[in-house]
């Protein structure tokens, strides 16, 4: 389908140069890396280049990085890993309110299993604050994850500040950087960060590849067992194709990022101006410099997320929302409701996220259609109705 | 799971081509339902003849797809019945002349009944009636004060 796809956060197209380093190994180098024969030889040795390939984008060393089947696994095993790891030493873990789910839900999965989380309030355009990340440390804290930046609002956190402030106090630092990972740069040393999560499909590689750093030294228990792959920590036969692609995905960001990086915030800051300026009652979202350079989320008063994007599909355009009715919950998106949004804004919320694909025509396309959109459905508001005959009298 | 293609080509038809959106002046009876914090609002107007038939309605809703299109379908289905043959329909008959919801937006349905239900009420008070199995509206919109507060930015 043609689309104007301004998804990017939630997924991203495999790159066509992605994808040829990968096709030999699934249809003829197709051996189990862990094998005994020659045959095998080959992808063991591409994984390793793939691995050291991603070590050094983010100035760890190749045994430092753990493949995994995703972000999500990767946040499950940091947290659960070094809670059980540290469990005699303390159950206190700290947080924030705007993480992603992989992050909330296993912590909240670990209160249920006798730990205490700190779930950290984040400011108006979603930040941590360092004083409060600080303040909520105690003798008995054993880990903290705090998101690089934010898959909804793109805010990005203050991790090498936090990562020093948590290693001050003996506190192992995590950071979810499946947002980040590819679009920002990273060194684990400078920015003191002891685990990290990222997922290729964010960064134009596969589906169903990512990775943990574990920095070495770092106490953590296996979560996935099994077999001896990645060094007898991560059980599961090798996804070498899914790793030889993350590893040329990683290649292409590094040589990419800050092109890609001058040309999302371009397009990101007219789209963003435009938005702001031609349609009346909306609230931008996030930090407006702090943030990641393909991100915009808004607000769009007296509507309704879902119907929007219904809307914008119809017009070929693909975007995400954090209204309740596209999470199946009642609650809209506890990231817009953690900056202070009351939940009948953050019903009406809207994410586009570009890549370096966008075209300036695909912006002014999509302002166009929701400058319609936003009138139409405003048109129908029974919120609208009411605002107009109150500000008339 | 996709949002669009869960629903019913009538249901994305209703909701891309709304029957009957907008508003009744002096209207013989105005329903407001819903709560802007969970994300729908309902505003039926009812114009209600001297037989008690409804002779014209009309919505307007703050909510997703299936809300728009609950609402779109219920003004369809009570116009040209009788008070007593409004009250009839039910959350139910809008959801099957949708051909269905997916079970996530059921509530919707529901919201429409109670549009239907809280104008007729409207009508009963206004004109001193009784309306046979009618019960009063849950009034649940407190929350829109709120939202008026907010300053426009």
């Amino acid at each position: 389908m043609e689309c104007i796809y301004l998804d990017n956060a939630a997924t991203t197209k495999v790159a066509p140069e992605v994808f040829e380093v990968m096709k030999p190994y699934l249809i003829e180098e197709y051996a189990n890396p862990s094998s005994a024969y020659r045959f095998a030889g080959q992808t063991s040795g591409k994984v390793d280049e793939a691995r050291k390939t991603i070590a050094d984008f983010i100035g760890a060393n190749e045994n430092e990085i753990y493949f995994t089947s995703g972000g999500s696994e990767a946040d499950n095993w940091a947290i659960k890993g070094v809670a059980d790891a540290l469990s005699a030493k303390g159950k206190h873990i700290i947080t924030t309110k705007i993480e992603h789910h992989a992050v909330l839900h296993t912590c909240e999965y670990l209160e249920k299993h006798g730990y205490e989380v700190t779930y950290l309030e984040v400011d108006e355009y979603g930040l941590v604050d360092p004083a409060k990340f600080e303040a909520a440390i105690r003798p008995d804290t054993i880990l903290a994850s705090v998101m690089f930046a934010n898959n909804e609002i793109g805010t990005i956190e203050p991790i090498a500040e936090l990562g020093k402030i948590a290693h001050e106090h003996g506190v192992v630092f995590h950071t979810d950087a499946v947002q980040a990972f590819g679009h920002v740069r990273i060194n684990v040393d400078e920015m003191n960060i002891d685990l990290l999560s990222a997922s290729a499909h964010k960064l134009n590689g596969p589906k169903g590849v990512g990775l943990l750093y574990l920095r070495k030294g770092t106490n953590v228990t296996t979560l996935i067992h099994g077999g001896s792959q990645e060094r007898g920590r991560r059980a599961g036969t090798t996804n070498s194709a899914g790793i030889i692609g993350f590893g040329k995905a990683v290649e292409l960001a590094d040589a990419r990022l800050e092109a890609n990086h001058e040309y999302e915030t371009k397009l990101r800051n007219k789209l963003i101006e435009r938005v702001t300026a031609e349609i009346p009652y909306v609230k931008f979202n996030g930090h407006p410099e702090k943030r990641l350079s393909n991100n915009t989320n808004f607000c769009f008063r007296f509507i309704e997320g879902e119907s929007l994007l219904i809307m914008l599909d119809q017009n070929k355009i693909c975007a995400s929302s954090g209204s309740a009715c596209t999470s199946g919950s009642l609650d809209p998106s506890h990231v817009l409701l953690a900056i202070g949004l009351p939940h009948e804004i953050a019903h009406g919320s809207i994410r586009f996220t570009l890549s370096a694909e966008t075209t300036e025509e695909e912006i002014d396309y999509t302002v166009e259609a929701l400058k319609k959109i936003v009138e139409r459905l405003r048109s129908m508001s029974p919120l609208y109705e009411d605002f107009v005959k109150k500000n008339k009298a | 799971m996709s949002q669009v293609t869960e629903y019913s080509e009538k249901v994305l038809d209703h909701f891309t081509n709304p029957r009957n959106v907008g508003e009744i002046e002096n209207a013989a009876g105005v329903g407001t339902v819903g709560n802007a914090k969970c994300g729908d609002i309902m505003r039926m107007y009812l114009d209600i003849d001297e037989n008690q038939i409804v002779r014209e309605a009309k919505f307007k809703t703050f909510g997703c797809g299936a809300a728009v299109a609950t609402s779109s379908m219920a003004t369809e289905l009570v116009k040209g019945k009788t008070v007593q043959e409004a009250l009839l329909v039910t959350n139910k008959a809008v959801m099957e002349a949708l051909d269905g919801l997916p079970p996530v937006k059921v509530h919707c349905s529901l919201l429409a009944e109670e549009a239907i239900h809280a104008a007729l009420w409207d009508y009963a008070e206004k004109n001193n009636i009784t309306i046979e199995g009618l019960k009063p509206p849950v009034n649940d919109i407190d929350e829109t004060e709120k939202f008026y507060k907010m300053e426009t930015e």
